[in-house]
């Protein structure tokens, strides 16, 4: 490939990544710690996944199988970019099938997929910290995650009840990672902040432009916030299919076909709908076998 | 700390210098210092070696002209503003024996939103102004460990109506109300943890004379339902009159004059004070 030669193996010089793979190292000690990190200038515009691509970059290996995927999309323009830039500068297999993949890309989506013990899921994150709304210092923030003082992050879910009527965060709803920190789970849906829970896999995330890695290792307990009498619930998604693989109970995008005047639902997470797809076809098949 | 039955709060040689000090007004202050600053190095002693006693649902007022201090007691309380040195104890907090100025920051955090509450000249320091109104009572609750919507949501609103906000603008941001309303949402943000202590920082400056009379009306009906100690800041003569119990004269961060409010008022013996009397409208 042509980037190869080019640059040394995965972009970086070594130091670069042995720098950002210390801050991954210190943010699993820590779960839901966010640890701030030398943010490298990318050949990406900063918020299109440049710490999501950093930490990726630092931890990929010649073994290693990469899947890229953006809003539950493989084909999406960032998703492939980022996918043909790590591809080029290491040689490693790119795939879709989540299965296959040791370590998956994402922005805004847990795949649905269950992930396994051994793949490490990195997630791009726009906003870091999770008391932002509340308090716009950062040298104030550190300090309330320091006092376990998370009254800001109650009392903004608070608010959304008094305007109206119920939690209305329509991602990045926060969570209590391992009873200590209130860490924001990055742009997912609140349908997908259950995956978090006790993952089998390692799941860190980076915010390149805020200069934050944090993560949450396997096994580590994660509560989304909530109170008493208005308890955490996912998005119904009562009553929807997927028109394509006939999938239900997993996220669904909302197709909008203006000239017929019709709504329909399709499944956001394309590799998994594409499996399913191939299984109703091909009676009998491999659901996860083979390339789209 | 405090030894003595009935009181809420004891302040001990509490300063609060701004600047670096120098040679010449680290001596005799006495001597040395033009008013509350030292000529030479600029070094304001905003507070010197200030002590009082706040005793169980009184109401303390404490008067003094621009830049004498009175503020900064108040934030140095609220932890707004850490003290140089001095030492204050509440009968609340660990049966009034330990200084609430050498605890942890979560301790004073506690301390800040269960025995005080405070109520700021300027609303916006002291209220989320984009955040409803019931919110930001709630956020103390909160802060306490509430975690149960309808109850806090049940509070907020009986507070507001208590302070005469109307059931139709409870869910607004503070930032679309008037003056007097936000004042009237902070006094009932103060009190939405039963603090045993009010702390109350100029209320009524910059409020028209009616809605500065419902103001006063407020704080004068809350202590005596409650029985609230306060310690009220102001530079109105008239407010000070009509809710202290007991004055203190404050004048380039000293304490000059205390006693019963109508004494001081009638009699006052410092020269400032008699100068401060006999400058009322």
């Amino acid at each position: 490939m042509k980037g190869r030669g080019l640059y040394n193996f995965a972009f970086f010089d070594e130091g670069s990544k042995r720098e950002i793979r210390r801050a991954i190292l210190k943010a699993i000690a820590i779960p839901g710690y966010q640890v701030p990190f030398a943010s490298r200038e990318m050949p990406i515009a900063r918020g299109w996944g440049t710490g999501g691509l950093q930490i990726t970059l630092s931890i990929i290996g010649r073994g290693d199988v990469l899947k890229v995927i953006d809003q539950g999309s493989d084909e999406s323009v960032n998703a492939v970019s980022i996918k043909r830039l790590v591809a080029c500068t290491t040689g490693v297999e790119t795939t879709e099938e989540t299965a296959r993949a040791s370590i998956v890309q994402s922005r805004h989506r847990i795949p649905e997929e269950r992930l396994r013990p051994g793949q490490v899921l990195v997630l791009q994150v726009p906003i870091p910290e999770p008391l932002r709304f509340v308090e716009p210092s950062e040298y104030a923030t550190k300090r309330l995650h320091a006092e376990k003082e998370y009254s800001g992050a109650y009392l903004a879910l608070f608010e959304e009840i008094i305007r109206y009527g119920r939690v209305s965060t329509g991602a990045d709803h926060p969570v209590m990672v391992n009873g200590r920190y209130v860490m924001a789970p990055s742009p997912i849906p609140r349908f997908d902040n259950p995956k978090l829970d006790m993952p089998e896999a390692l799941i860190l995330l980076g915010a390149g432009r805020e200069k934050k890695i944090y993560a949450v290792p396997p096994y580590t307990r994660v509560a989304s916030l909530d109170f008493e009498d208005h308890p955490f619930a996912v998005e119904t998604l009562e009553g929807r299919r997927c028109r394509i693989c006939g999938s239900e109970g997993v996220y669904m995008d909302e197709i909008v076909d203006e000239s017929a005047r019709s709504r329909s639902w399709q499944c956001n997470d394309t590799a998994w709908c594409a499996a399913r797809a191939r299984a109703s076809r091909a009676p009998g098949g491999n659901a996860s076998g083979g390339c789209v | 700390m405090i030894d003595e039955a009935g009181m809420a709060m004891r302040i001990e040689g509490l300063s609060r210098t701004f600047g670096p000090g120098c040679a010449r007004c680290a001596g005799d202050r006495e001597s040395s210092l033009e008013r509350n600053y030292c000529p030479d190095c600029g070094t304001v002693y905003a507070l010197r070696d200030l002590s009082l006693e706040l005793y169980d649902g009184e109401v303390l007022g404490v008067v003094g002209e621009s830049g004498s201090g009175k503020s900064t007691i108040l934030n140095c309380l609220y932890f707004d503003l850490a003290p140089t040195s001095g030492s204050a104890f509440i009968s609340s907090y660990r049966g009034g024996e330990r200084d609430i100025f050498s605890v942890s920051s979560q301790e004073r955090r506690a301390i800040r939103n269960r025995l005080l509450g405070k109520v700021y000249q300027n609303p916006t320091q002291g209220l989320r102004m984009s955040f409803s109104a019931v919110s930001n009572i709630a956020e103390r609750m909160i802060a306490s460990g509430s975690r149960n919507v309808s109850a806090m949501e049940a509070r907020a609103v009986s507070l507001l109506s208590h302070v005469n906000i109307a059931p139709l603008r409870m869910r607004e941001a503070p930032e679309r109300f008037s003056g007097g309303m936000q004042q009237r949402v902070q006094i009932a943000k103060a009190l939405s943890t039963n603090p045993p202590i009010l702390l109350l920082d100029e209320v009524t400056t910059g409020l028209d004379l009616s809605v500065q009379a419902k103001v006063l009306d407020l704080i004068k009906e809350i202590q005596r339902e409650l029985g609230i100690s306060m310690l009220l800041v102001s530079h109105d003569l008239g407010v000070i009159r009509m809710l202290a119990d007991r004055t203190l004269v404050m004048l380039d961060g000293r304490i000059v004059e205390s006693g019963l409010t109508d004494q001081v008022l009638e009699d006052p013996q410092h020269p400032y004070s008699q100068e401060l009397v006999h400058s009322m409208l």
